[in-house]
């Protein structure tokens, strides 16, 4: 009895998903929950499961294509078994195929994934053939390019080059687009506007001996963002400054406490706190602007952005914040931290965002003047933590001190409302 | 053409080169009318008689000071240490004498002298009669060492090292020495101390090995054949001089390498073998350079289950190459 592999429903608010990697060939032996494939958003990589054990008998969806949930990606059964009628090969119109994956071209560096290691043989013949080895299936370990599949190639394709390069052909940024963009239950104005911007093809202006880093999807998606954020809404910075002695005094009496419970106090967990009972204080700055109003969020979801070094940067989200304690908060905080740099997130773990805080203080920063995740109104950076004199009642202090900043989408906040909100975060930071 | 053991073959190699040159003598422990403890030396005493097939005291360091010695007069020597484990006390006469003779008095003295020695584990020998030892000496510039893994390259290269004006180490698989059977012509022939020899020829992996070991990688390549993987398997034969040539020409067509032998792991002459590959054949590798050996630890043990966890085997190294074709 055959059974069907279908694509996942990854979150609450994805409806398709790209097949990045099968794990399983046709004809392997699978067991019962064993991972056959990987499913990729433009956030987080995820591995799909045998829905039952046998052979794979048919893969329907080659690497690389997007296609909505449910749709069928592979059948399992007896080996030998005849494919069940019905179950054909999903063309490429069908699910529509994603640049070639950057992170896979030839020589991006050290240190790439799994999938790129590119041996010297195969990039040798790559280079005497002038092969784009991303644009091979790999049959080694872990889906590798060997000299057999590079050989192979040369000598049934008189490897024509792709007509697009990467580089130019679009963004595919509304991949995994929120459901709220692609039903449209609530239209959010101007944020989907039709003509996405596009990234500029290879710049005129390259001088000789330049060379084309390709975009990562973690880049392009980030790229996309970015720059969609600054054409939706108009910014506005304001920055205070917060006395952070009782938080300090507090996370040093508490600190053993929390590691008894299984969770590590850093201070990120306080500026949630904070923010949280200003968002509930101030509801308008936990909320998206749309056409016909301003949506109110019920819940309050603090994404924390996640510094993944050379990669780029994921915000995993802490949801229902309005709900938890300060240790609740440390355990989330720990955990999506974690999972991100594991690379262990699932997707909804970075949909559904109502604000978010990015600690640019890890890297020195004082302050900065972030760009809004789209589609919340505000956004915090947390500058570093320094001691400081400061005069308290005529007296000079040192304190540890630290500058918070809250850009705004200024549709929404005036001047004065945006530093009402920020206030309360000083307040309650400095009243802990 | 006769089929003979490994043991026939050695010993018919002394018997023809000590008929056809006068010069050419006999030394070690119960080589004499006893034929020596594996009976590579029977009944050359009684045919060529106590003043070639010499019995020597138990003291290795004066079988092969015997030896330089005689040779050094103008005899050919074969000393004969009755396992290699015993080469020990002789090190410095190999090392110091022996192998720097030649070099040390501008060409005017050299030392034509044949060392054989057995090897290898697996026969249950315990911890002094099992040792591999051609990694320490292959170290050794000034020396030859050569290392046959059946009958008709064991007759042909004891004879070419017979013949050598320098001092050769033969080690001898003892394992195999009644285990391992092969054709051997008739008449007079050698085999030329250097080169390597492909003796299966494939097109996914190479693996190297010699002596035992290539006796079991040749198993284990007959193995895999049957899930589709093509090996193929070079017999080292000669340890130094090392054969570059052979082992770059064989990963440049595969493009991937494994090689085996049973001594310990680190420091073995497998990795001089991945250092050649990776010096000089990186453009054309597609997958690690691979090494299977013994564990390290200071000894074959005599314990049975302990041996076999020692012991590479066909099934090992059939392994090994599995992984590596998969990679």
């Amino acid at each position: 009895m055959a059974t069907q592999v279908v694509m996942p429903q990854l979150g609450e608010s994805v409806v398709e998903g790209k097949v990045s990697r099968w794990l399983k060939k046709e004809g392997d032996a699978v067991k019962q929950y064993e991972p056959i494939l990987e499913v990729e958003t433009d956030k987080v990589t995820t591995e799909v499961t045998a829905a039952a054990g046998g052979s794979l008998l048919k893969i329907l969806v080659a690497e690389g294509l997007v296609v909505k949930a449910g749709t069928p990606l592979a059948v399992i059964g007896e080996a030998g078994e005849a494919v069940p009628a019905g179950a054909g090969l999903v063309p490429a119109q069908t699910g529509h195929a994603v640049a070639a994956p950057q992170m896979e071209a030839v020589g991006v560096g050290p240190g790439g994934t799994s999938g790129a290691r590119i041996s010297p043989v195969v990039a040798k013949i790559a280079a005497e053939h002038d092969i784009d080895v991303s644009q091979i299936r790999g049959t080694g370990e872990g889906g590798r390019v060997t000299k057999k599949d590079i050989l192979a190639y040369v000598e049934t394709k008189s490897h024509r080059k792709e007509e697009l390069p990467p580089w130019e052909q679009p963004g595919t940024g509304d991949l995994f687009k929120p459901t709220e963009e692609v039903g449209a239950p609530v239209p959010v104005a101007p944020i989907a506007p039709a003509s996405r911007p596009t990234l500029h093809a290879l710049p005129s202006t390259a001088l000789p001996g330049d060379e084309l880093m390709p975009l990562s999807s973690i880049r392009r998606s980030i790229a996309e963002h970015m720059v969609k954020s600054k054409t939706v809404s108009p910014h506005v910075t304001t920055i205070f400054e917060v006395d952070m002695s009782r938080v300090f005094a507090h996370r040093e009496a508490n600190k053993a406490a929390f590691e008894r419970d299984g969770a590590r106090l850093t201070f990120t967990p306080y500026f949630v706190a904070a923010s949280v009972a200003a968002l509930k204080a101030y509801p308008q700055v936990n909320s998206s602007f749309t056409d016909e109003g301003l949506l109110i969020h019920k819940h309050i979801n603090v994404g924390v952005a996640v510094s993944l070094g050379d990669e780029g940067l994921i915000v995993p989200i802490v949801k229902g914040a309005e709900g938890l304690s300060l240790l609740g908060l440390a355990r989330a905080v720990n955990d999506l931290a974690e999972r991100a740099r594991k690379k262990e997130l699932k997707p909804d773990d970075v949909v559904g965002s109502t604000f978010t805080i990015t600690n640019h203080g890890i890297s020195g920063s004082l302050f900065a003047t972030p760009i809004i995740n789209q589609p919340n109104v505000g956004i915090l950076g947390v500058g570093a933590i320094q001691k400081r004199a400061v005069v308290i009642n005529d007296a000079i202090a040192i304190r540890p001190m630290v500058y918070i900043g809250l850009t705004f989408d200024h549709r929404v906040l005036d001047g004065a409302s945006g530093d009402w909100f920020v206030a309360k975060i000083k307040e309650t930071l400095e009243n802990w | 053409m006769a089929e003979m053991t490994l043991i026939d073959a050695i010993r018919q190699a002394m018997d023809e080169e000590l008929a056809r040159d006068k010069r050419v003598f006999i030394v070690g422990e119960d080589v004499g009318p006893r034929g020596g403890v594996f009976r590579a030396t029977m009944g050359l005493h009684a045919k060529y008689g106590g003043d070639r097939i010499v019995d020597s005291p138990l003291a290795e360091l004066s079988i092969i000071a015997i030896g330089i010695g005689a040779a050094l007069d103008g005899l050919h020597p074969i000393c004969e240490i009755q396992f290699a484990d015993f080469i020990h006390p002789a090190f410095n006469q190999i090392v110091n004498e022996a192998a720097k003779l030649y070099y040390r008095s501008g060409g005017t003295w050299n030392v034509p002298m044949t060392i054989r020695a057995p090897y290898g584990g697996g026969i249950s020998g315990g911890l002094y009669h099992s040792q591999s030892l051609e990694a320490l000496f292959a170290h050794v510039p000034g020396l030859k060492i050569v290392i046959p893994s059946n009958p008709h390259d064991a007759k042909g290269l004891l004879k070419s090292a017979i013949r050598e004006p320098n001092p050769v180490l033969f080690f001898e698989p003892k394992k195999g020495y009644r285990l391992i059977k092969g054709d051997v012509p008739d008449g007079e022939y050698t085999v030329p101390i250097g080169p390597a020899q492909v003796t299966r020829e494939g097109t996914d992996l190479s693996v190297f090995a010699y002596g035992m070991m290539h006796w079991y990688c040749l198993q284990a390549a007959d193995e895999v054949a049957q899930e589709g993987i093509s090996v193929e398997v070079v017999d080292l034969r000669t340890i130094l001089p090392v054969d570059t040539k052979t082992i770059l020409e064989s990963v440049k067509k595969t493009s991937k390498a494994l090689i085996v032998h049973e001594d310990t792991l680190t420091m073995g002459y497998g990795a001089e073998v991945a250092a050649v590959i990776a010096g000089e054949a990186f453009e054309y590798l597609d997958g690690p350079v691979v090494r299977l050996g013994g564990p390290d630890v200071p000894a074959v043990p005599f314990s049975h289950s302990l041996q076999d966890w020692f012991m590479p085997n066909p099934k090992k190294i059939a392994d090994a190459i599995r992984k590596l074709a998969r990679y």
